[in-house]
């Protein structure tokens, strides 16, 4: 043995450590590591540094405004004005509060139905659950603010001044009063029951994974039900009921839609749509300061709820489905709970859609008889009289462009999005445990703390000047697949991660014995074993983009708009027809990609939703 | 003496706080079956890892035939698929996505090996675990044993020089395993690949090893033949790790040449040097039970009678002593019958109370 003895190679000690140092550098976890701290610094990090020094930098515009000020100079003039000045009130808290109502008001509604209803369909003998499951994916699928305006056409009001009467004025001849046809409880009700969706999948995953002969020794302890549900079955699904809250609670916090179609035309403004309106005016400081207070308001939330729950998540609820042994016995009350349900379902998932359908058939709004029916909002040439001249969509060229823009958007941002999940899985997974693996997941996980505008709004900041090699993206449509990309990160993560975790390290390690390097073992054996999870996760990526609005209102230009952004210039062009006409479209296109994409190796938008939480 | 093939040079391997394997060396001879023997967390699959490439440790140095495949000093680690070995995981590790004939063959695919030749090593390797004509099954559509062998005919098919294999018959059920011990001693014999086999099941490492390293706490506790570990553990801990029934600990002090005292009788042993405070380490089988008082002949009473067939295990109590005794055959002794117990003298181990090594060793 003394032949290969170390005397031989006399290599000096520094010379070991860089081999080591390259080594532990071309490990594939942290080539990739690496690659994705650069571009969330590019995509996250810096937007966000920029958006801050905006705040305090003197601008062109705001030199009228600040004497003896010249451009570039440090200032507080615009946190002084947003949170201390005669306007703060108005431009700050009041928009606040609003956010806070509407947030938790629909998190709490949200969360009360959804895990009501994953508790029935989980542990009592209710029946019809497939029909249940199936209508409560359907929320997903429809635009967030869908409800909303199907709600306006319902409860429009002559209460509000300049207002046309909505179907109930129409056909009650009883004018609905303001907060019932504008303002916070709408908003609330209309996001609510959209957000149900992820408490519902969430909290019947976490009561399926739950072995039930935990629930059976508190009975077998004398427990009552009641007690066993409190001291048992709550605190075990606890982690999923907050994951819910924080996602549904964040989404509504940066929701534009909603407030914009039912708040703003009453002057109740939250911070999304003062936000709105700030950056509509080019007033960047102002609107910058409204983004960071709407960003700390939802790091806030997440922080204490993170303090109260403990864990951010478990990985472990979801998983392993335990056997289920008893199930609660609704006896008489069965008939009545599946029809409560299934007409509160179908009063989300499909009564909306009723509602828009029908209100496009109508020539005038505001009148809802047979005689008022038409097609022209569909197929009729640009009539001057009608709508500001506005043609039938199908006859419309912008709107095509505006589909086209929209489809097109998704699958960048999907496809992009799915490889980047996949190197974060990576990633992540096989550096688990290391400082470098915690520090990229960690990373992945800000864009979840900033609400939807107000991450639209940290890239207007960034992108209109050429910026470290990156060309200026402000207009193009780059920018849209950019932002959406960006924001999705923390799924894109969270769904390569779970991804990942369900692949044994050993099946790769068996690889690399037999001497598959990096790609090889990436190609042959990791990448087929979790494609089905990508291709949930495309999905999910798809809709989720399909129907964004809140995003990228603040960055599409009328030759990147996308469907969605023209809903909403419809609606506050008071083109209603159009509108509701541009969603139905924007739905049906929906419902074809899905239907697409779930073909491939088992992707399912559920097992998508399920697994990005 | 033959040169060694596996060279493990002072390998330390932590985990955090965790001391895994520890300033660990040990040299295994070509074709050599070595099992590596201890309970859970003895360091015993970290070692493994550790020669295959799949752990890096944080000192010392391997070597495998002529290539140096780890080095810290050197700054060296070869990646597994250039160490020239196979590994069969504890779960199998079959890929879930390919047919049997795939799993094959992904090693020979990489080494761009003829189709021809691919499908010729594929039925040879097959024929080696008896599973010919399995070629386009997948993983989920054979039982544990099936998949066990196909484990085994992935490594067999790229004749990689060692073979590693951790605790790979864990997941068998007890006929099986048997079967699988069979066809591993065989598979050895035929194939002379030098063998590195993990498990905590005594049975498997003395059934199946040219020779065994017993662990504890990441530190080889002997390395020798099956028989010597057997007969002559070198410390308490081995002495206890191995034998079914377990092995009689009995305290006591030497007295005289030959001659300790246990409590308050005498048991005869070879003491050589020892002197003090000594445990006696009796295996089961080496006690003598006669039926009537004898010379140098213990009185016990038989507490229990376990029969299990092919030997009958008597547990007999003497005030706070509680020793087991084997039997060949149908023993009729009858429980809370009085017996007397004598011990074979040069069969007993005597082992030093303060350092818990052996000390009358020849």
């Amino acid at each position: 043995m003394s032949t290969y003895s170390l005397s031989q190679a006399q290599d000096s000690l520094w010379l070991a450590r860089l081999r080591r140092f390259f080594r532990w550098l071309t490990t594939p976890y942290v080539v990739l590591s690496l690659v994705m701290i650069v571009v969330m610094f590019y995509m996250v990090i810096i937007p966000l540094w920029r958006m801050i020094v905006t705040t305090v930098t003197v601008s062109e515009i705001d030199l009228r405004v600040i004497p003896d000020a010249s451009l570039g100079d440090m200032t507080s003039y615009h946190w002084r004005r947003m949170l201390i000045g005669q306007i703060a009130k108005i431009m700050t808290y009041e928009p606040l509060v609003n956010s806070m109502v509407i947030s938790l008001g629909a998190t709490f509604l949200a969360l009360l139905m959804g895990g009501g209803m994953a508790w029935l369909v989980v542990r009592t003998d209710i029946p019809g659950r497939d029909i249940i499951h199936m209508l409560a994916t359907v929320p997903y699928i429809m635009p967030s603010w869908t409800i909303a305006l199907a709600w306006k056409v319902l409860f429009k009001s002559t209460s509000v001044s300049g207002g046309v009467p909505g179907l109930f004025q129409f056909f009650t001849g009883i004018a609905p009063p303001i907060w019932l046809s504008n303002g916070a409880l709408p908003i609330i009700v209309a996001s609510g029951l959209h957000y149900y969706t992820f408490f519902f999948l969430f909290v019947s995953a976490a009561l399926l994974s739950i072995d039930s002969s935990l629930e059976e020794a508190g009975d077998l302890a004398g427990a009552g039900r009641a007690r066993i549900l409190r001291k048992i079955t709550f605190p075990l699904v606890l982690p999923a009921i907050a994951s819910g809250f924080i996602m549904t609670f964040s989404k509504t916090m940066g929701t534009f839609g909603g407030p914009n179609v039912l708040g703003v035309p009453v002057g109740y403004y939250t911070l999304s749509t003062m936000l709105r309106s700030n950056m509509g005016i080019a007033n960047y400081g102002d609107g910058f300061v409204t983004a960071i207070v709407l960003i700390l308001l939802s790091m806030t939330t997440v922080m204490i709820n993170q303090k109260l729950i403990g864990t951010r998540r478990s990985y472990e609820t979801i998983g392993g489905r335990g056997f289920m042994a008893q199930k609660m016995k609704l006896r008489g009350w069965r008939p009545v709970f599946i029809v409560l349900i299934v007409l509160v379902q179908f009063t989300i998932a499909v009564l909306p859609l009723v509602v828009l359908i029908y209100s496009t058939f109508m020539l005038r709004t505001g009148n809802y008889s047979l005689s008022n029916f038409t097609l022209h909002h569909w197929l009729g040439k640009s009539d001057l009289s009608i709508n500001n001249g506005e043609p039938g969509v199908l006859l419309n060229k912008a709107i095509y462009r505006g589909a086209w823009n929209s489809i097109r958007l998704s699958l960048w941002s999907s496809f992009i999005g799915g490889v980047i999940g996949v190197i974060l899985g990576y990633a992540i997974v096989k550096g688990r445990g290391t400082r470098l693996s915690k520090f990229v997941e960690q990373l992945a996980f800000i864009p979840y703390l900033l609400p939807g505008i107000a991450f639209g709004a940290v890239y207007i900041s960034m992108f209109t000047k050429s910026f470290f090699g990156l060309p200026p993206l402000y207009g193009t449509f780059a920018l849209l697949v950019v932002v959406s990309v960006a924001k999705h990160i923390p799924h894109s993560s969270r769904t390569g991660v779970s991804a990942m975790m369900q692949v044994s390290k050993e099946l790769e390690e068996a690889a690399s014995i037999c001497g598959a390097n990096a790609w090889q073992r990436f190609k042959r054996i990791i990448f087929p074993l979790t494609s089905p999870g990508f291709v949930s996760a495309f999905l999910l990526n798809f809709i989720t983009t399909m129907r964004e609005l809140s995003l990228i209102i603040l960055l599409v230009t009328p030759s990147t708009a996308v469907l969605s952004s023209m809903t909403m210039r419809y609606i506050e062009n008071g083109n209603e027809q159009q509108a509701n006409a541009v969603i139905i479209i924007l739905i049906v296109l929906v419902l074809i990609g899905n239907a697409i994409i779930s073909r491939f190796r088992g992707g399912s938008l559920k097992k998508g939703l399920e697994s990005s939480k | 003496m033959p040169e060694p093939f596996i060279i493990i040079e002072n390998i330390t391997k932590t985990f955090g706080d965790v001391v895994a394997v520890d300033d660990l060396s040990l040299e295994i001879e070509s074709g050599q079956f070595i099992t590596l023997l201890g309970p859970s967390g003895c360091g015993k699959t970290t070692l493994l890892r550790c020669i295959s490439g799949l752990e890096e440790p944080d000192s010392g140095q391997i070597i495998i035939g002529d290539k140096v495949v780890f080095s810290r000093k050197k700054g060296i680690s070869l990646p597994p698929g250039q160490r020239d070995l196979g590994l069969v995981f504890q779960n199998y590790a079959l890929w879930p996505h390919m047919t049997v004939y795939k799993n094959i063959t992904f090693a020979l695919e990489i080494q761009k090996m003829s189709k021809a030749e691919m499908d010729q090593r594929v039925k040879q390797s097959l024929a080696e675990v008896q599973m010919e004509g399995y070629e386009d099954r997948y993983p989920r559509e054979m039982s544990g044993g099936q998949q066990q062998r196909i484990a085994l005919a992935r490594m067999l098919a790229y004749r990689p020089s060692v073979f590693l294999l951790d605790e790979p018959l864990s997941n068998l059920d007890a006929r099986l395993r048997m079967d699988m011990r069979t066809e591993l001693k065989r598979l050895h014999y035929d194939s002379n690949a030098t063998t590195v086999y993990v498990t905590h099941d005594q049975l498997e490492a003395m059934t199946m090893s040219t020779k065994i390293a017993v662990m504890k706490l990441g530190v080889v506790q002997q390395f020798d033949t099956p028989n010597q570990v057997y007969h002559y553990p070198s410390n308490l801990f081995v002495a206890d790790f191995i034998g079914n029934p377990k092995v009689n600990l009995l305290e006591g002090r030497v007295i005289g040449q030959d001659l300790v005292e246990v409590g308050h009788f005498h048991v005869p042993v070879n003491t050589k040097d020892a002197t003090g405070d000594v445990v006696l380490g009796i295996r089961p089988e080496d006690i003598a039970i006669s039926l009537e008082p004898v010379e140098y002949g213990e009185e016990f009473v038989a507490y229990s009678v376990l029969p299990s067939g092919a030997d009958t295990t008597i547990i007999a109590r003497q005030e706070q002593y509680e020793l087991s005794v084997k039997e060949i055959g149908v023993s009729n002794i009858e429980m809370d019958q009085k017996i007397w117990l004598c011990f074979k003298k040069d069969a007993i181990n005597l082992y030093d109370k303060q350092s818990g090594n052996l000390i009358n060793a020849d």
